[in-house]
């Protein structure tokens, strides 16, 4: 018995000092010599079509694997020559016509023309397939009624024409000045027409073409391997018109969820970069990463939304006391704690070299007699108790307790939180089912109309029913228009009332706070956080 | 005693056909009933592309259409396509998850069996001792700490600080120790209490002071008489436990960043995802039934008193 333990205490001994000796490489230890990239990306895909996902990990993956006619300079996101050479835009700016390279091929060989980008724009306007996105291409000359089924719509009369092999005009329905940038959203990528028709993926969602095998891209990578929940790799396309430039020998995205599983990832050397950091890791991370750490603006802004068809948010003193009465510098130096900068109006400043006017200050004496006034004008006594929406989180709990408390002992409001989970909050939200809602709004692309067209007179994304003539009035000019300066000073105006009219009470723009391994090269902060790949590096740690 | 275990099988068997039916039925109304859909997000889609995306699916017909079709589908074996991740049928999802949620929870409850099992057998021999006291004492702390604080604690030692393992992942063998030690802990305390409990309650009973008067040994006492009676609980227990182990943790798949089948199960019901949600519910109906079959099994093995009905 005694000899029988001694021994397996051996055993178990041994194995545990083998298991402590041989420690491999991690992988920031040997990128300098594989290049190859692991980066943490969030959640599991969607999937990998570009016609039927909608989301920031998809985005990531799928600029390895596609590219369009565009793409965009990693510093500024200026429009760069992508599967299209150059381009013209006719005197009117609503027709481009795009020489598409002769060198562009597809990962299997083939020739990439411009009858593939038609097949491509028809598939994801095609009603069948329901594309979520679709609408993005519905700047397009009649691919809204095309995409609606409507009868006597057909393919002929949208505005996608192949003059020939390598060259491909694109009518658009008005001049839009944001439209190259729009062109580096993936609802604009190719897909391989003898791939999806081999799986019959031309109206049908969910063929297995995304396959590890089967997927065949034009992009500068293409895909290797897929395991859900665990691991996406991608390895250099030799077919990429552009191979020779490109330094990183493969990909690897890392779907982890969890922040502080991502963030304990990332100090055992297995990935270079992290999407997120926890909120509660951030002081620490300061002081034992500082080169490593970085805060980066974002295009996004973090926001209220208010009921305006509820009492007392019918009430635009109401509406803008409540504005008034946030002290956003406390609340990004208190609660958010990651750099967020206070927002003072709607749309992230710079977007599109836009900055609108600070019409909303911290003034609570200002917010006391608007509240006073209000009182006075509807003889009440108090004003009517208030809600805040928010759904399961962290995050958004600690800053509605803040706001509560703002409102409450700023105001004497009498404010509630509620708190719902995601989908039941979407439900409520557009329902306009609430009187106060947490929101953020991340932008498509870089231009002020994917901030301020969202408050049109009954846009999808409204849902505080508020409306007002001379906003969409604005937003249309601006739209039409394509003197920029013209352009400016409709969204200077929609600004302006939005901080009068208060719909919406903005709280900060979004940071992006990550870890980035210092051995990443090639890899530049901006506002959309897109990083082509093709001009990422790794150093020797 | 062969006719008769064939026939209690295959009358438990035929009993799980209608209780899956029921299952799949509830399941399917009552996800349906949750507010919010599938194809729901924060930026709304416009209305005549939300009613193309539903019309793919087939969202437009009637919902007792719709049921048929897919009990229609289910009885052919087909769970149907995930709603979320497009590309990918339930069935795949399943089965690449399965085989891992199955190599952790066999690993863990092999580590809970290993631990669990000797510290409730030496309590029992050695009752109200220090040797009673201390495993029990750890039982007790093993069952009170969360695996969520386990876990991180355990990978802060092996991993952060002495670099044995790497803090997450499913890519080696040595991706497999930190977490199953993990779920395996915390099921080794249970086990310890109720191995302990059986224990006691066996060795104050006559025939095992019959073995001792005739001059047993106390290895020959416990092994050969006692052990017997006292896993009846621990046999119980290891069914629904053995079940829930090899269907996955959430928790632990998160902390551990492990492709399992707890995952899906979770994010299923949050992302409306609605056929994967009947799928993950009713595999693991399958295997509670199918474990349970085999405790009854095993426990009549034990214990002659107990019949098979």
């Amino acid at each position: 018995m005694n000899r029988a333990w001694c021994r397996a205490f051996t055993s178990a001994g041994l194995l545990l000092f083998a298991v402590s000796c041989h420690r491999p490489l991690t992988h920031v230890e040997s990128g300098g010599r594989d290049q190859v990239l692991h980066l943490g990306n969030g959640t599991e895909p969607q999937g990998l079509d570009p016609h039927i996902v909608t989301g920031v990990p998809e985005h990531n993956i799928l600029s390895a694997l596609l590219e369009g006619l565009v793409t965009e300079d990693p510093r500024t996101l200026e429009v760069r020559p992508g599967v299209a050479e150059s381009w013209t835009l006719s005197p009117d700016r609503r027709v481009y016509t795009f020489r598409l390279r002769r060198t562009a091929r597809w990962s299997n060989g083939d020739a990439l023309t411009a009858h593939d980008f038609a097949y491509s724009f028809r598939r994801i306007l095609n009603p069948a397939l329901g594309a979520q996105y679709a609408y993005m291409l519905h700047v397009l000359r009649g691919a809204r009624a095309f995409n609606k089924g409507k009868a006597g719509a057909g393919w002929e009369g949208v505005g996608v024409e192949v003059l020939d092999d390598h060259t491909l005009r694109l009518t658009l329905e008005n001049a839009t000045p944001h439209f190259l940038e729009l062109l580096n959203h993936y609802s604009f990528w190719p897909v391989h027409p003898g791939t999806l028709e081999r799986f019959g993926a031309f109206a049908k969602r969910g063929t297995p073409w995304t396959r590890p095998g089967n997927f065949v891209g034009n992009g500068a990578f293409e895909l290797r391997e897929w395991r859900v929940n665990s691991r996406i790799e991608v390895a250099p396309n030799p077919h990429y018109w552009d191979a020779s430039n490109v330094a990183l020998k493969g990909i690897c995205f890392y779907p982890i969820d969890s922040a502080d599983t991502e963030e304990r990832a990332y100090r055992a050397g297995f990935i270079h970069r992290t999407q997120t950091v926890p909120i509660h890791r951030i002081d620490d991370l300061r002081r034992r990463r500082p080169g490593e750490i970085r805060f980066e603006t974002y295009l996004g802004t973090y926001f209220y939304r208010l009921n305006i068809t509820k009492k007392p948010l019918d009430d635009a003193r109401v509406r803008r006391a409540l504005a008034l009465a946030v002290d956003r510098a406390a609340l990004v130096s208190n609660i958010t704690r990651g750099g967020q900068q206070p927002a003072f109006h709607f749309c992230p400043p710079g977007t599109g070299g836009f900055t609108a006017p600070s019409g909303l200050k911290f003034d609570v004496v200002e917010a006391r007699r608007l509240i006073a006034e209000y009182l006075s004008a509807t003889g009440q006594a108090r004003v009517p108790p208030i809600e805040i929406l928010y759904n399961t989180s962290e995050s958004h709990k600690v800053i509605a307790e803040a706001i509560q408390g703002m409102w409450r002992d700023q105001l004497g409001l009498d404010v509630k939180l509620l708190n719902q989970e995601w989908k039941v909050y979407l439900d409520s939200v557009t329902q306009t089912n609430y009187f106060t809602s947490r929101a953020g709004w991340i932008g498509d692309y870089n231009d002020p109309n994917t901030f301020l067209d969202m408050w049109l007179t009954g846009g999808g994304n409204n849902n505080t029913g508020w409306s007002s003539a001379r906003y969409d009035e604005l937003i249309r000019k601006a739209a039409a228009t394509d003197d920029t300066a013209a352009r400016l000073r409709c969204f200077h105006e929609a600004e302006e009332i939005l901080a009068r009219e208060v719909p919406v009470v903005p709280l900060y723009f979004y940071v992006n706070v990550t870890l980035r391994h210092p051995t990443v090269q090639g890899w530049h902060p901006n506002v959309l956080d897109h990083h082509p790949y093709q001009h990422v590096r790794l150093q020797a740690p | 005693m062969q006719a008769s275990l064939a026939r209690f099988i295959l009358t438990r068997l035929l009993q799980a056909v209608p209780v899956l039916l029921i299952i799949a039925t509830l399941t399917f109304f009552m996800v349906r009933l949750a507010p919010g859909g599938p194809f729901s997000g924060e930026k709304k889609i416009p209305e005549e592309i939300q009613r193309n995306i539903e019309a793919h699916y087939g969202f437009d017909k009637p919902l007792g259409e719709q049921y048929l079709r897919y009990m229609g589908h289910l009885l052919q074996g087909d769970l149907g396509p995930s709603f979320k991740y497009v590309g990918w049928d339930v069935t795949e999802l399943i089965g690449q998850s399965f085989p891992v949620s199955l190599q952790l929870g066999a690993f863990a409850m092999l580590i809970a069996l290993a631990v669990g099992l000797p510290a409730g057998v030496i309590a029992a021999l050695r009752k109200n001792t220090a040797a009673d006291y201390i495993p029990m004492g750890l039982a007790m702390v093993g069952i009170c700490l969360p695996t969520f604080v386990m876990g991180p604690l355990l990978i802060l030692l092996f991993s952060s600080k002495l670099g044995w393992f790497s803090p997450m992942g499913w890519y080696s063998w040595r991706d497999l120790v930190l977490p199953s030690l993990t779920l395996g802990l915390y099921y080794a305390a249970y086990i310890a209490r109720l191995t302990r409990g059986g224990m006691l309650e066996v060795l104050g009973q006559d025939y095992l002071r019959t073995a001792r008067a005739k001059g047993a040994s106390t290895t020959r006492v416990v092994f050969r008489h006692a052990l017997r009676g006292a896993l009846q609980p621990v046999v119980a227990f290891l069914g629904p436990a053995m079940a829930g182990l090899i269907s996955g943790s959430f928790v632990i798949e998160t902390i551990f960043f492990i492709p399992g089948l707890g995952r899906h199960f979770v994010n299923a019901a949050f992302n409306r995802d609605y056929t994967m949600v009947i799928g993950t519910v009713l595999f693991y109906a399958v295997l509670i039934l199918a474990l349970n079959l085999l405790v009854d099994i095993v426990q009549a093995a034990l214990n002659p008193r107990s019949r098979l009905e």
